[in-house]
């Protein structure tokens, strides 16, 4: 038989490559147009602002205007360099936080998934995980080893791999099901290619949109437990405990509140906005359902 | 006035950028009371879109109407408000759809669902409604139709579950049903039950039946009148007679003549040693509660076939029968509880994975969906090359085979640097069959390999894993539930039921001679098989 069939020419493939096709969703384009210009503020905003802890006992609770951009706080400390210092506070803890949960939780989602003994396992600790409230664990785990960057980042990364972990192990389910999994293993392909090859693959679009949503949440969880005094220590500044020093004065001298909730706020939403556009474009089953 | 449903010069416009202008182009059909029309066309041929447009059920945003009238017992409904189309559904024309699991609400009694029909269209009382709902559900020969009026769908079988969106598209009594490949999806047993049902209540009542179907025994068994749709385009149309016993156009020809036959070919018996052997295998799952034991589920029962070199077995059974499940195990991609497999002599039926893993070039498998079979994330090229690379042969030799696999089943060598979405089903299958040739294996596997293909495309797969069996001297497992397509190609049959082997024999004593009371229902079920039995 050697009948030739033409190739169909049914189904033509988007010529757009991934890139293009997802900056073209406007909530995308939008908010990475925000992050962008918080990003390039948070990088090189201080090398040209004043020292965010030098302390000017001559201007204290001055308001926006007077004395810098923001005003000055208790300390005569300028809000304007401590905001954006803090930024990079921000932005290092939501990234990184977003990282390790989705590695850490990619491993063990994958396992869970695969591996039915590390199944039960895996699983009921990330049940007992998420029992939890991940604002008392951060605080139980910081109080256990003293506030640092790295302690900080820790313990709010713990919290948020249960998520990743079930992300992950539910697509694993679906997907280990698949003909074409079924065929590799018939091929002799061994496990951890099939892994690999055939299965991690599926896992990162959906992964990609709950890295933006970890991102944000873990900015709020680092302000929030700055706010409680459990976070970063005060020395290095974050929007968390800028606001938590502010929150004395609050009726009096509203603007030390002010400036570091609007960059927070305005920052995870522009993160949420992002993750919400790469959710349409790149899984469009719940796209179709929205619109 | 004899037309119930009238359709003139109906175009429907695709979206840009589809493969071709119209989904349908042109349509003049009409459906008189009291006859089946059935429109057959392959897969892509438009058959659908034209009772959805009819329904007024179509993407309005996707599918256009371009031009045309559509007259409802002497109503134009063309351009009707969606407050119209609502109105005549139900009242004037109803539809049944191929799944009955999904058209049906899983969160409410099938009583409820119908009633739901009477409640928008009548001012009946709760009590009148219910008694008219059970007297549908008996018109459709639902037993205990008081009981089962509180059963949810999932408690019903797929038989019972068409039957109640039969009585639901029924109850109003409408002039016109429109039923879209209402048994593609049940066994064949039950397939011609709700074929006789169908045409008895039509005949009954007088109704015009609008019959999508791709399956020329389907309509050789229901049709008064025959719609042969290709690209859109109706090509033929006809009296069933007509168009079945001399169809004018080549396309109807070249469609009718794919069929299978249900007369086995005479065969050659084949010597030699066998390649498989299956001993006593069992199945079994579930059973593993959390809480105690779970529902468990004896999947086969004793199975024991073997297989020479160079010879095809089938496996037939409807769904449930436990076929896949043997195949599963024969592939090891399921451990048998029991039993012994033997491919060389050596039993392959407990190993381990790691122990598993050297042999598996000896079998392999050929899956029903051409569409989830291939990563579409690798190229075909990469996929057929991962098996042989497993094995440690080299890139370049394993490429080569590639190609010169291609070559095998009918595809041009290009196409190892395409993605498998560039594909159609059929040439897919084709990647799938040369993947599992690229390992050079002595048994082949086929689990339901054709049966999600037109027939015209399951012909051309049929012939070339014929070809490849004597090319490479293959034991060959063919499981299906399709009687027909079993017949032409395999040498012995094994009939299974709820996990057991009720029967077995050479196709021809199967096919002639059927002992058991299953295996004659089964050849009895089959459709159409008075007409194509020649």
């Amino acid at each position: 038989m050697s009948r030739e069939i033409p190739l169909s020419s049914l189904e033509k493939a988007s010529d757009l490559s991934v890139f293009q096709l997802v900056i073209k969703n406007k909530n995308v384009f939008w908010g990475s147009i925000i992050l962008m210009i918080i990003i390039f503020v948070a990088i090189f905003g201080p090398f040209f602002a004043l020292d965010p802890v030098s302390l000017n006992p001559m201007s204290r609770l001055k308001p926006p205007g007077d004395a810098g951009l923001f005003g000055t706080d208790q300390l005569g400390r300028d809000v304007y360099s401590r905001v954006i210092n803090g930024g990079r506070i921000s932005l290092v803890v939501g990234l990184t936080v977003a990282i390790f949960a989705v590695i850490f939780g990619t491993v063990m989602g994958l396992l869970a998934g695969y591996i039915r003994i590390l199944d039960a396992i895996i699983m009921r600790v990330m049940d007992g995980l998420m029992a939890i409230p991940a604002i008392l664990l951060a605080i139980a785990m910081i109080s256990l080893s003293g506030a640092t960057l790295t302690t900080v980042i820790a313990a709010i990364v713990i919290p948020e791999i249960p998520r990743v972990v079930r992300l992950v192990r539910s697509v694993v389910l679906t997907v280990r099901e698949e003909p074409y999994v079924e065929s590799a293993i018939s091929v002799g392909t061994p496990v951890y290619l099939v892994m690999i090859r055939h299965v991690l693959p599926n896992t990162i679009a959906p992964l990609i949109v709950q890295a933006t949503y970890i991102c944000g949440s873990a900015m709020l969880t680092e302000a929030i437990l700055g706010f409680l005094g459990a976070g970063i220590p005060p020395e290095i500044p974050s929007w968390g405990n800028i606001m938590s020093e502010g929150r004395t004065f609050f009726q009096l001298t509203p603007w030390i509140i002010f400036f570091p909730g609007i960059a927070l706020a305005v920052t995870v939403l522009s993160v949420n906005i992002v993750g919400d556009g790469l959710r349409d474009t790149l899984d469009p089953r719940i796209a179709r359902n929205m619109r | 006035m004899r037309n119930i449903l009238e359709i003139e010069k109906l175009t429907v416009s695709l979206p840009k950028n589809a493969d071709r202008l119209y989904a349908i182009e042109d349509i003049n059909l009409t459906v008189n009371r009291n006859e089946i029309v059935c429109v057959v066309g392959e897969s892509g041929s438009g058959k659908s879109v034209t009772a959805f447009t009819v329904m007024g059920l179509n993407d309005k945003r996707a599918l256009k109407m371009t031009s045309g009238h559509i007259i409802l017992e002497g109503e134009d409904i063309t351009n009707a408000s969606p407050a119209v189309f609502r109105a005549r559904r139900g009242e004037k024309m109803a539809m049944i759809f191929q799944e009955p699991m999904t058209a049906l609400n899983p969160v409410l009694k099938v009583g409820d669902q119908i009633s739901e029909m009477l409640e928008i269209h009548t001012l009946m009382t709760t009590s009148e409604r219910k008694s008219r709902v059970i007297e549908a559900m008996s018109n459709v020969d639902l037993p205990n139709p008081e009981k089962m009026y509180k059963s949810y769908p999932h408690q019903l079988s797929g038989g019972q579950r068409q039957r109640i969106m039969i009585a639901m598209a029924l109850v109003m009594e409408p002039g016109l049903l429109i039923a879209d490949e209402p048994t593609t999806a049940l066994d064949v047993t039950t397939q011609a039950n709700i074929l006789r049902l169908i045409k008895e209540i039509q005949r009954r009542r007088g109704m015009g039946v609008l019959f999508i179907t791709h399956d020329f025994g389907v309509v050789a068994d229901i049709a008064d009148r025959v719609v042969v749709m290709q690209e859109g385009k109706i090509v033929e149309q006809g009296t069933v007679t007509q168009v079945l016993k001399s169809p004018s156009n080549e396309y109807t020809k070249m469609l009718i003549e794919s069929v299978p036959s249900m007369k086995p070919p005479k065969r050659k018996e084949v010597s030699g040693a066998s390649a498989l052997i299956t001993k006593q295998v069992n199945k079994t799952f579930g059973g593993l509660g959390f809480f105690g034991e779970g529902r468990k589920v004896h999947a086969a029962k004793s199975v024991s076939f073997d297989i020479k070199a160079g010879e095809t077995t089938g496996i037939v059974g409807e769904s449930g029968s436990g076929k896949s499940t043997v195949a599963r195990c024969v592939i090891r991609l399921i451990e048998p509880n029991s039993g012994n497999i033997l491919i060389n002599n050596l039993d392959i039926a407990n190993l381990t994975e790691s122990k598993l893993r050297p042999l598996r070039n000896n079998f392999q498998i050929v899956f029903q969906d051409p569409y989830r079979s291939l990563n579409p994330r690798r190229t075909v090229g990469q996929s057929i090359i991962e098996g042989p690379t497993n094995f440690g042969v080299p890139l370049a030799e394993a490429t080569q085979r590639a190609k010169d696999l291609m070559n095998i089943v009918g595809l041009q060598t290009d196409s190892l640097e395409r993605f498998p979405h560039q594909f159609s089903g059929g040439q897919r299958q084709r990647i799938c069959i040369a993947r599992a040739l690229a390992m050079e294996p002595q048994i082949l596997i086929a689990d339901e390999a054709v049966s999600a293909l037109d027939v015209s495309v399951q012909a051309q797969v049929l012939e070339l894993l014929d070809d490849v069996k004597r090319k490479f001297d293959l034991a060959m497992l063919f499981i299906t539930h399709d009687l027909r397509v079993a017949a032409q190609v395999c040498d012995n049959i094994v009939v299974m039921r709820e996990g057991e082997i009720v029967e077995r024999g050479s196709t021809y004593e199967i096919y002639s001679k059927p002992k058991h009371s299953y295996t004659k229902a089964l050849l009895d079920a089959a459709p159409g098989h008075n007409f194509f039995s020649g």
